[in-house]
C-alpha cells in the first residue's frame, strides 16, 4: 500500500472520530446544564480550556457561553479542530484515497460533510442543538460501520482502525480530565444526587452509562475512572482502544503480537502493558490529571512514530545513471 | 388513461403532454425526424415519457442530480470561498444512435486511429510522410506539440495513442464529421459510466426494452489494454493511474478509473526511479511499477526530459520508458497529431498509410499557412470559425458570425502575423437533442465524444459522452462554458443482443501469438 494512501486513510478515520468526539464533548455539557440549571456558565469554560486554544477563543468570541462555544467547536472554519474543519479534512483525505475505500464509505462521508456544512449555513438553531450532535454521532457510527462492512480488513482498514482508536483514546482521556477538573472542586457534592447526575452524564457522553451499570451498578468516582481508563472490553475505554490499536499495528507490520519491529510498535506496546498492569489506586496516587497528561504525551509520541515508520517519504539513494 | 375518455379515443389520438409543441426549428434533431415523428430508435423512449404522469420526469431529473451530489461527482466553484460545489449539469433525455449509423462511426474511428498512430510513429522515426510531401515539412517543423525528445521511441507494437476521445459533430446535412481527435489525455469517460448508472436507475423498463448497448465494461477493457502494454518479461504487471492530484479538474475521473480497475492511484511524488526501474513508495518499502496510465500532460511528466520546473512528474521516467522497462499510456509526443493544422491532413494520412478512403469526413478546414486559404479566410471572417492550432476547451477561438468587428480585426492581425498557428472552418449548425428546460423540452446543440482503446486490437466504447450546450442557441458544449452532458444510447438491432461478451479473458489465456 502506498505510504501517501496509508497516511490519508489514517487521518480520514482520525478526523471523523475527532468530529464525533467533539459532538460528544458539547452534548455532555448541554446535558449537564439541563440537569443543573444554576451556574451554567462555568460548564463551558473548561471545554474551551481543554482545546488548549483559549487565546484564540478569547480573541474571536470573548465569553464562554453555549452559543459561542458551539460556534467555536462546531462550525468555526478558521479553527482547525472544529467539527466542520475536521470533516473538511476527513473528506479531503478521503477524496485523495477514494479508490482505496469503498464507494459506500465515501458517499457516507460526503453526506456527513454536507449535513454539517448545511447546518453551519442555516444560522445554527440553538433550540434543539442536541438533535444536531446526536446526528453527528450517528453519521460517524454509520461511516465506521460502513467501512467495517464494505472494506477488506487488510492494511488500509487497519490504518483506519489505528487512526480511529488512537484518536478515541485521546478524546476519552480529555473528556475524563475536563469533567474531573470541573466536578471535583465541589467536594461537598461528593455522594449527592448532583454528583451522581454529573458522572452519569459523563458516562452517557461516551455512550457508557448502560455498560457501566451492568458492571458496577452504583456510581463512584473511582469506578468511573476505572471503567473509562482500564476496562478491557468497553470500546471507548482507553485500555480497549490501545489494545486494539496495537493489534492493528501488528497486522500492518506482520510482526507477532507482544514483539516489536519499529518504534511505533515499541511505544504502543509499552503503553498497552502499562494499562494492563496498573490499577485505579495507582492512578489516584499519581493524580488523574498527571496520569492523563502523561497518557496524552505518549499518544502523541505513538502518532509521531507511526508517521516516521509508515508515512514519511524515505529518501532514495542517489540513483545510478544508465 | 382517464376513465372519462370515450372508447373511440385511442392512445394514438391522445396528445402527448410532454413533447407537445416541441419543434426542431429547422435543425437536425437526433430524436425526431423533419416531420416531427420520433426516429425508430427513440420511439419507445418517447412513448414511455409521454405516459409518465405530469411532473414525474422532473422529479426523476432531480433525483439524479441528488444522486450525483451524494456520489460527490462535483467540481468546486472557482473563487467561491464557501466551498460550494456543483455537479456537472446532466440532462435526463438521452441521445440515441441507431445501430447502422453506429457501425459506420465505429469503422470510421478505427480507421482514423490506425492512421493517426502510423503517422505519430512515422514522424518520430523516418518521417516518410513529409519526405513524400503529403504533409508539408514546415508545418511539422513548426508544430508546437512536436516533442524532439520522443524521436526514436518505440512503444509496444508501434502504438502511441492507446486512449483516444474523438469529438464528433453532426451538421445540418445530417452527416457526422470529426471535429477534433484528442490524442493526449482525453477525459470524460467517467461521466459516461456514471450517467448510465443513474439513467438505469431512473428508467429500468425503457432500458431493458430499448436494448441499449452496455458501457459498463469500459474499466475492465481499459485494464486489459493496459496489461497488454507491459514489458514482455513481466507476467503479472503492476498497473497504476498517475494523476496530477486532487486539484486537477479531472481528479474525480482519475480516482474513479483507478477504483474501478482496482489499481493504485499515484501522484508523481509516490513514484521514484532507481536502478533503471520505476517504483512506488509503499508502507513497507518500494514496489515495481510496470504500466502507467498517466493523466499528466507531456510537459509535466518528467522534469529531466520535459519542463524542468514540473513538480508533478517523476524525474527519469522517460529514460526508463525509452529502455522498455515501463509502459506509458499514452506515449509522450502524441499531441503532435492534435495540432489543428495537422488535423487538416488526417484524411490524407488515411489515404497515404492505409490506402483507403476516409469513412468519417473532417470538417472542411482552411489552413491559413496556404496563401490561397488565407486570402479566403480573411475575406470571410464573418462566416467562419477560426481556431488556434494548440488551444483546447473552446479557447483561442473566433466564432465569426457572433463576433464584433473589433474582434474580427484582432484575429485578422493575428492570422497575418502567424498564419501557421491558425485554421478556419465553416460555422456548423450542430444537431440538437430535446433537453429539459423548466417543465418543457427545447432543442439544444450537442456533440459526441466516443472513446477508443488501442492495445492489441482497437475497441470503441458504444456511445460515448454527449455534451450539450445548455444555453439557448449556444454552440459551445465545454463544461467550463455552460455545457452539460447526456447519456448516449447505441441501440441494438431488433434481432441482436445488446451486449457482446467480453473476449478479453479468452485472449489473455490463449496461446502466445
Amino acid at each position: 500500500m502506498l505510504s501517501r494512501v496509508a497516511d490519508s486513510i489514517y487521518w480520514m478515520a482520525r478526523y471523523v472520530e475527532r468530529a464525533e468526539n467533539l459532538a460528544r464533548f458539547i452534548d455532555v455539557t448541554l446535558n449537564l446544564i439541563l440537569d443543573q440549571p444554576h451556574g451554567t456558565a462555568q460548564q463551558w469554560e473548561p471545554l474551551v480550556n481543554a482545546t488548549g486554544d483559549e487565546k484564540f477563543f478569547a480573541k474571536h468570541y470573548g465569553q464562554a457561553n453555549a452559543e459561542n462555544v458551539i460556534r467555536f467547536l462546531g462550525f468555526d472554519k478558521n479553527y482547525p479542530n472544529s467539527i466542520l474543519s475536521s470533516l473538511i479534512a476527513a473528506r479531503e483525505n478521503a477524496r485523495t484515497v477514494r479508490e482505496a475505500i469503498s464507494s459506500e464509505a465515501w458517499e457516507q462521508l460526503n453526506e456527513f460533510y454536507h449535513f454539517v456544512r448545511d447546518a453551519s449555513d442555516q444560522r445554527f438553531r440553538l433550540d434543539s442543538p442536541s438533535d444536531f450532535f446526536r446526528t453527528v454521532k450517528q453519521h460517524s457510527h454509520l461511516f465506521h460501520g460502513i467501512l467495517d462492512a464494505t472494506m477488506s480488513h487488510g492494511r488500509g482498514w487497519h490504518f483506519a482502525n489505528l487512526g480511529r482508536l488512537l484518536e478515541r483514546a485521546d478524546k476519552t482521556s480529555r473528556i475524563l480530565d475536563v469533567k474531573y477538573f470541573t466536578l471535583l472542586p465541589t467536594v461537598h457534592d461528593v455522594g449527592t444526587t448532583i454528583d451522581d447526575l454529573q458522572w452519569s452524564a459523563v458516562l452517557r457522553s461516551v455512550s457508557g452509562f448502560e455498560m457501566f451499570r451492568k458492571r458496577y451498578h452504583g456510581i463512584t468516582v473511582d469506578r468511573v475512572i476505572e471503567f473509562l481508563i482500564l476496562d478491557p472490553a468497553f470500546p471507548r475505554a482507553i485500555r480497549y482502544c490501545i489494545a486494539n490499536a496495537d493489534q492493528s499495528l501488528h497486522e500492518i507490520s506482520g510482526s507477532p503480537l507482544g514483539s516489536f519491529r519499529n518504534s511505533a510498535e515499541q511505544r504502543l506496546g509499552r503503553l498497552k502493558a502499562e494499562l494492563a498492569y496498573t490499577d485505579v489506586r495507582s492512578i489516584a496516587q499519581m493524580g488523574l490529571h498527571q496520569f492523563v497528561d502523561g497518557l496524552q504525551r505518549t499518544l502523541n509520541e505513538v502518532g509521531g512514530a507511526v508517521h516516521d515508520t509508515f508515512f514519511a517519504m524515505r529518501p532514495v539513494e542517489a540513483h545510478r545513471a544508465f | 388513461m382517464s376513465l372519462l375518455r370515450g372508447v373511440g379515443e385511442t392512445c394514438t389520438m391522445a396528445q402527448p403532454h410532454t413533447f407537445e409543441g416541441y419543434s426542431s426549428d429547422g435543425f437536425f434533431d437526433e430524436l425526431f425526424d423533419d416531420s416531427g415523428e420520433a426516429r425508430p430508435g427513440a420511439r419507445l423512449l418517447i412513448e414511455k415519457i409521454n405516459e409518465l404522469p405530469p411532473g414525474e420526469l422532473k422529479q426523476r431529473q432531480q433525483a439524479i442530480e441528488r444522486a450525483l451530489l451524494r456520489m460527490g461527482i462535483t467540481f468546486a466553484v472557482y473563487g467561491d470561498q464557501e466551498g460550494t460545489e456543483k455537479i456537472f449539469p446532466f440532462d435526463i433525455i438521452p441521445r440515441i444512435v441507431e445501430a447502422d449509423e453506429w457501425d459506420s462511426i465505429e469503422r470510421g474511428l478505427k480507421q482514423r486511429i490506425r492512421a493517426l498512430n502510423l503517422f505519430i510513429d512515422d514522424v518520430y522515426h523516418d518521417q516518410e510522410i513529409v519526405n513524400e510531401g503529403v504533409v508539408p515539412r514546415e508545418l511539422l517543423a513548426k508544430a508546437k506539440s512536436y516533442r524532439e525528445q520522443c524521436r526514436g521511441l518505440n512503444p509496444p507494437r508501434g502504438v502511441w495513442c492507446h486512449v483516444t476521445g474523438t469529438d464528433l459533430v453532426r451538421n445540418s446535412d445530417g452527416k457526422i464529421y470529426v471535429l477534433e481527435d484528442n490524442l493526449r489525455c482525453p477525459s470524460g469517460v467517467s461521466y459516461v459510466l456514471q450517467n448510465r448508472l443513474v439513467m438505469k436507475r431512473s428508467f429500468p423498463q425503457v432500458f431493458a426494452a430499448s436494448r441499449v448497448r452496455p458501457v459498463v465494461d469500459y474499466p475492465s477493457r481499459l485494464y486489459e489494454m493496459l496489461r497488454e502494454l507491459a514489458p514482455e518479461n513481466v507476467s503479472d504487471p503492476t498497473v497504476v493511474v498517475l494523476t496530477p492530484g486532487i486539484y486537477n479538474s479531472a481528479y474525480y475521473e482519475h480516482s474513479f478509473l483507478a477504483q474501478q480497475m482496482g489499481v493504485e492511484l499515484v501522484e508523481g511524488r509516490d513514484l521514484v526511479v532507481k536502478d533503471g526501474f520505476v517504483w512506488m513508495r509503499n508502507t513497507d518499502g518500494f514496489q515495481r511499477v510496470d504500466v502507467i496510465y498517466r493523466r499528466i500532460d507531456d510537459d509535466f511528466l518528467d522534469p529531466k526530459t520535459f519542463r524542468p520546473d514540473s513538480m508533478l512528474g517523476v524525474p527519469g521516467l522517460v529514460d526508463v520508458y525509452r529502455h522498455g522497462r515501463v509502459a506509458l499510456a499514452n506515449a509522450p509526443g502524441t499531441g503532435v497529431a492534435d495540432d489543428k493544422v495537422i488535423y487538416a491532413f488526417v484524411p490524407d494520412m488515411i489515404r497515404y498509410y492505409l490506402n483507403e478512403e476516409p469513412i468519417l469526413p473532417n470538417v472542411p478546414t482552411y489552413v491559413c499557412e496556404r496563401q490561397e486559404d488565407r486570402d479566403y479566410v480573411l475575406a470571410h471572417l464573418h462566416e467562419l470559425v477560426v481556431k488556434a492550432a494548440n488551444e483546447a476547451g473552446g479557447y483561442g477561438m473566433l466564432i465569426g458570425p457572433h463576433a464584433t468587428d473589433e474582434q474580427r480585426r484582432e484575429f485578422a492581425e493575428k492570422i497575418i502575423e502567424n498564419p501557421r498557428n491558425y485554421i478556419a472552418q465553416p460555422t456548423l449548425s450542430l444537431s440538437r437533442v430535446p433537453t429539459m428546460v423548466d417543465d418543457r423540452f427545447e432543442g439544444r446543440h450537442v456533440d459526441l465524444r466516443p472513446y477508443i482503446l488501442y492495445g492489441r486490437d482497437i475497441w470503441v466504447l458504444p456511445g460515448g459522452l454527449t455534451r450539450v450546450a445548455l444555453r439557448k442557441g449556444s454552440l459551445v458544449v465545454n463544461s467550463s462554458q455552460g455545457g452539460g452532458s447526456k447519456d448516449t444510447w447505441v441501440v441494438a438491432r431488433p434481432n441482436e443482443a445488446a451486449g457482446e461478451p467480453s473476449r478479453m479473458v479468452e485472449q489473455r489465456q490463449g496461446p502466445p501469438s
